[in-house]
């Protein structure tokens, strides 16, 4: 059984790299986006377990990209967590309406972060 | 005809009166008045005509020919000066609740009772002759009526005459007093009485054509006819022209001022004009209709005098009573009681009226201050003042009764002795009389009391002299020789030529004497005397009224509490001094009063009145003057001779200062309508800048967020994993220290566009060499450009003037200007980089070019706000903090230079920047 497929998408380099660190260390496999058209390209070629989603990138933002993931049908079994600086009750609502499972604001603790990925996951995994 | 007939028909006439009168009460009752509308209130106005209008054109007219036109054209005159004149009496009667000319008078000249009892005497005196003739036209119609055909010719009053007569006062009397005197409140109209008048108005009017039209279409062939015959006779064509009968233009112009006079001062059109007026408003249409209502009933009077003349050639009939005569001549007795009819309608409204108007007059100003003088030492208690209310009442029916008795009196005792012909004319003239003192009273705020009562007495002297007096000649009650040698022999005193005055017609010449003797003394005394402060007071009351809000009378009157003393002193004028005191007395021992100094100590400061008191007083006064009169003597708060005048200029004062104070309230008003609106536009503008701060806190924080989140990260793991492999470990610190740094930048950027916004940023201001700094700034960004090998295309020429600005701050923008142009370049060795500079006339031209992705025209302002992107935030991440160009821009502006850019996607972008030599 293949380790679960974690897609990570931020346009922050030092960000990505946590948490590929991070991703790896879990056994997860790991696919980085640094913005949102690789972002989109990423979801509609691979069925991820879970997508780590930054918000605010320079050409198409994390909403949509979620969106855009919700729309495919085959895709209903990817989680998609939103990791984001921008940390108002309004942007968090937004994150949950475009069809979050998670909204995680930045800065965030690496252990619970781990902790709701691994919850997200299916329990065979 | 049968006189029980006729009597049976006048009484009858008078029921219907009655039941019409008595319906309007009714409906007053029922608050749908029948006579609140100007029709009504033209109608009454034609109280004017009465019998001697009646009857007495047509005999005018048979022997002056036109004169008789005289008294209606002054009223049709003064129609449109009506409604200068008489809106204004009205208003100023409303206000201060005025109910007769003499009320007018008196309380004009500082609410002199002696003044009004002047004028009530006048009114009384010139009048009661004018109802003794209508009374006697009763008479002399009720004769000729009733006298068996053929008999005698010429009228004669014999006993049924008279007794008729006197029956229909008594019926009159009792008519005024049920409709003209119900209440002890001279203010109420009387609208029973008003719409009484006005029928009777009517059925005068119809009555008169339907004789004048018997006479000329059942006597001649119409008009043409009448005229045509009589013309054809030399004693009668002459009396076609206006002068023809001997009328001089003089005697045409003093009719005209006398009819003017009347129609505004007579009792009875003061009555029905200005007390019964219900709206201002139907003075507009009254003033055409009351003139048009004496022209249609003149239009017919020369075809009845002449058409008698001309049917009566041997004389025997008195053409004053043409109008009855023909139709009886010719045997139409049924019209002829119908004129009757007309004829008694005419005498009987004016006898109506004026009895009211006459009665509130007498029991204001003769009878209640008589009979307050003589009751007041057997006063008893308060009760005294109860019946005191009852007492007017029973004075106004006393006059109405001595009125009617005085004229009856007049008719059957004088009334054989003396002509009544010209009694209307001299009547006028008596009224005439208060011309002066109205119309100064009206527009000049300088008359005075004393100017009032020398004018009125002087001329009313002369108007007995000059026209009075001759009439009584005739019957011998005065010797001959006084008319034409002068009393005692002194010519220049004979009433008809005083002081050799001759050539005048005695009529005019009692006029001119009387008026120049009332205008002159009252004008001269008027001038030599300051007017009291009362009298400034009244004046400006009247002379102002339009200008006066309509509560402003309210807030002078019962507010400013008098001082006790003028109160006491008011009273004691009115009521004496030992009735005052017994009267404050029983007003203490109702409300006893707080502990009060004795005032007989001169130092003391006056107690000031209760105003309790005020309205006791008021209801004490009112039994003396009448309502009007004392609620005006109070409003004043002193109504008596030795007034304090610091009282009144104080009471004037406060109401100044009461309209200064609205009138400041109200700018006070404005100003603060002003200021709420500045406040609002002061908190939106707070509350955006609120809001911007918000938004920029945001901004802030969330690009903060983004190194700590990875100094975050990147610490946990470090911590959660001791076994980290060298290079990796080498890695996450060197990033933490990098994230740090952007950190403290961000906050460093962050301050510094605090300092700039704030104004508190200052420039270290020295003349600089721009090139020199250009270099500097390159060589500061040296080693992104050869990261990302980009090309630099440098255009400085040498020998640039100096521009005066601060180092530092100018290499901050050149260095942020090309840090942005770099990041936009790609770094495939395609960026190429241009920077120039360029002198001007007026200041440098520096600019920094790219050939990187651009930027789209719709953000060419917007970059240079504070994190722009905060307000599109789901468009793009701006590269960089975002705050670059925004202090860019803060430094420009504070080099009073200017900064822009031109760009489109994908063509580069250049930014320029203006900096002047002179800022």
């Amino acid at each position: 059984m293949e380790p679960p497929h974690i897609l990570i998408v931020d346009d922050e380099p030092n960000i990505v790299m946590s948490l590929e660190f991070l991703m790896r260390k879990a056994g997860y496999r790991v696919s980085i986006a640094r913005n949102g058209t690789e972002a989109l390209e990423a979801v509609d070629q691979t069925a991820f377990d879970v997508v780590i989603l930054d918000i605010m990138m320079p050409d198409v933002d994390g909403y949509q990209v979620c969106r855009h993931l919700r729309q495919r049908p085959d895709r209903a079994g990817s989680r998609v967590i939103f990791l984001s600086a921008k940390s108002r009750e309004a942007d968090i609502e937004k994150g949950y309406e475009a069809g979050a499972d998670l909204y995680v604001p930045k800065p965030f603790s690496t252990r619970q972060l781990m902790q709701q990925v691994q919850q997200l996951l299916p329990p065979s995994a | 005809m049968n006189p029980l007939l006729v009597l049976g028909f006048s009484f009858g006439y008078l029921v219907l009166l009655f039941g019409v009168a008595y319906a309007a009460e009714r409906r007053v009752a029922a608050r749908r008045s029948l006579v609140s509308n100007p029709y009504v209130y033209a109608l009454s106005m034609a109280v004017y005509c009465t019998a001697w209008t009646y009857y007495g054109s047509v005999g005018r007219a048979a022997h002056f020919g036109l004169e008789f036109v005289g008294i209606y054209l002054g009223p049709t005159l003064m129609a449109p000066l009506a409604w200068l004149v008489l809106r204004k009496i009205i208003r100023i009667c409303r206000a201060q609740r005025l109910t007769s000319i003499a009320d007018f008078i008196s309380a004009r000249y500082g609410k002199s009772a002696g003044l009004g009892a002047l004028v009530t005497g006048v009114c009384v005196l010139g009048v009661v002759p004018y109802i003794a003739l209508q009374i006697k036209a009763i008479a002399a119609s009720f004769d000729i009526l009733t006298r068996v055909p053929g008999l005698s010719e010429q009228p004669m009053e014999d006993a049924a005459a008279v007794g008729s007569a006197f029956y229909t006062t008594v019926a009159l009397a009792f008519f005024t007093i049920v409709f003209g005197v119900r209440s002890v409140e001279a203010t109420e109209r009387h609208e029973g009485m008003v719409l009484a008048v006005a029928m009777e108005s009517l059925l005068k009017l119809v009555a008169f054509l339907a004789a004048g039209l018997f006479v000329t279409y059942g006597l001649f062939d119409g008009f043409a006819d009448v005229f045509a015959r009589a013309a054809a006779l030399p004693e009668l064509s002459r009396l076609f022209t206006l002068e023809g009968a001997g009328t001089t233009s003089g005697q045409w112009f003093t009719l005209l001022l006398l009819s003017m006079s009347a129609i505004l001062l007579l009792p009875r059109q003061f009555q029905v004009a200005v007390v019964e007026n219900v709206n201002e408003d139907h003075l507009r249409k009254a003033m055409w209709l009351f003139p048009l209502y004496l022209i249609i009933i003149n239009l017919l009077v020369l075809p009845l005098a002449f058409g008698g003349r001309l049917l009566d050639a041997g004389g025997l009939l008195d053409a004053d009573l043409y109008v009855l005569a023909l139709p009886l001549r010719a045997g139409h007795p049924w019209l002829a009681l119908f004129i009757y009819l007309g004829g008694l309608s005419a005498a009987s409204s004016m006898i109506i009226v004026e009895t009211i108007a006459l009665s509130v007059m007498m029991s204001h100003h003769l009878l209640m201050p008589l009979l307050v003088r003589l009751t007041a030492p057997r006063a008893a208690g308060p009760r005294w003042f109860a019946r005191l209310g009852q007492a007017t009442l029973h004075s106004r029916r006393l006059a109405v009764v001595l009125v009617l008795l005085l004229a009856f009196g007049y008719y059957a005792a004088v009334g054989h002795l003396l002509p009544l012909v010209n009694i209307g004319l001299i009547s006028f003239a008596a009224v005439a009389q208060f011309v002066p003192v109205v119309l100064g009273g009206l527009y000049w705020k300088g008359g005075t009391r004393a100017g009032a009562t020398a004018g009125l007495l002087a001329g009313f002297a002369v108007w007995f002299y000059t026209l009075v007096l001759p009439t009584m000649a005739g019957p011998g009650l005065v010797p001959a020789s006084v008319l034409s040698q002068g009393p005692w022999g002194l010519s220049a005193l004979r009433p008809g030529a005083l002081l050799g005055l001759e050539g005048l017609d005695a009529l005019s010449h009692g006029l001119f004497w009387s008026w120049l003797l009332n205008v002159g003394l009252y004008l001269g005394l008027s001038l030599r005397q300051q007017p009291s402060a009362l009298e400034q007071r009244q004046a400006r009351l009247f002379v102002d009224v339009f200008r006066l809000e309509a509560g402003f009378e309210e807030s002078a009157g019962w507010h400013s509490a008098a001082p006790l003393p003028d109160v006491r002193a008011l009273l004691v004028g009115f009521l004496g001094k030992k009735r005052t005191n017994q009267a404050l007395r029983a007003f203490e021992e109702h409300f006893p009063p707080p502990p009060v100094r004795v005032p007989s100590d001169p130092a003391a400061v006056p107690p000031p009145a209760d105003p309790r008191l005020l309205a006791y007083a008021e209801k004490l006064l009112a039994g003396t003057v009448g309502p009007a009169s004392a609620r005006l003597l109070l409003r004043s708060s002193v109504g008596v001779e030795d007034i304090s005048f610091d009282n009144v200029v104080g009471i004037l004062r406060e109401s100044q200062q009461l309209l200064e104070a609205n009138r400041q309230l109200q700018k006070q008003q404005r100003q603060l309508q002003g200021l709420t609106g500045q406040l609002q536009q002061a908190y939106d503008q707070l509350r955006e800048l609120d809001q911007h701060k918000d938004e920029f806190l945001y901004t802030v924080t969330h690009e903060l967020r983004t190194p700590l989140t990875s100094i975050r990260a990147l610490s946990e793991i470090l911590t959660d994993n001791p076994d980290l492999d060298e290079p990796d470990r080498q890695r996450f610190l060197l990033t933490i220290t990098r994230e740090s740094e952007r950190l403290s930048r961000l906050i460093t950027l962050v301050l510094d566009l605090e300092k700039y916004e704030s104004g508190r940023a200052t420039l270290d201001k020295a003349a600089l060499d721009v090139a020199d700094v250009v270099t500097d700034a390159l060589e500061a960004v040296g080693q992104l450009l050869r990261d990302k090998r980009i090309q630099l295309d440098l255009a400085v020429p040498p020998g640039l003037p100096a521009l005066p600005g601060d180092r530092d701050r100018l290499m901050q923008v050149l260095v942020n200007l090309l840090s942005n142009a770099v990041k936009s370049c790609r770094s495939d060795g395609t960026g190429r980089i241009g920077v120039g500079v360029e002198a001007g006339p007026a200041g440098l031209r520096l600019w920094v070019q790219d050939n990187g992705k651009g930027i789209a025209p719709e953000f060419h302002q917007l970059i240079f706000d504070k994190f722009f992107q905060a307000r599109h935030q789901t468009m793009r991440k701006p590269e960089g903090s975002g705050l670059g160009l925004a202090i860019t821009k803060k430094i420009v502006e504070l080099h009073a230079g200017r900064i822009w850019v031109e760009s489109q996607p994908e063509q580069g972008a250049r930014f320029s920047l203006e900096l002047p030599f002179f800022a």
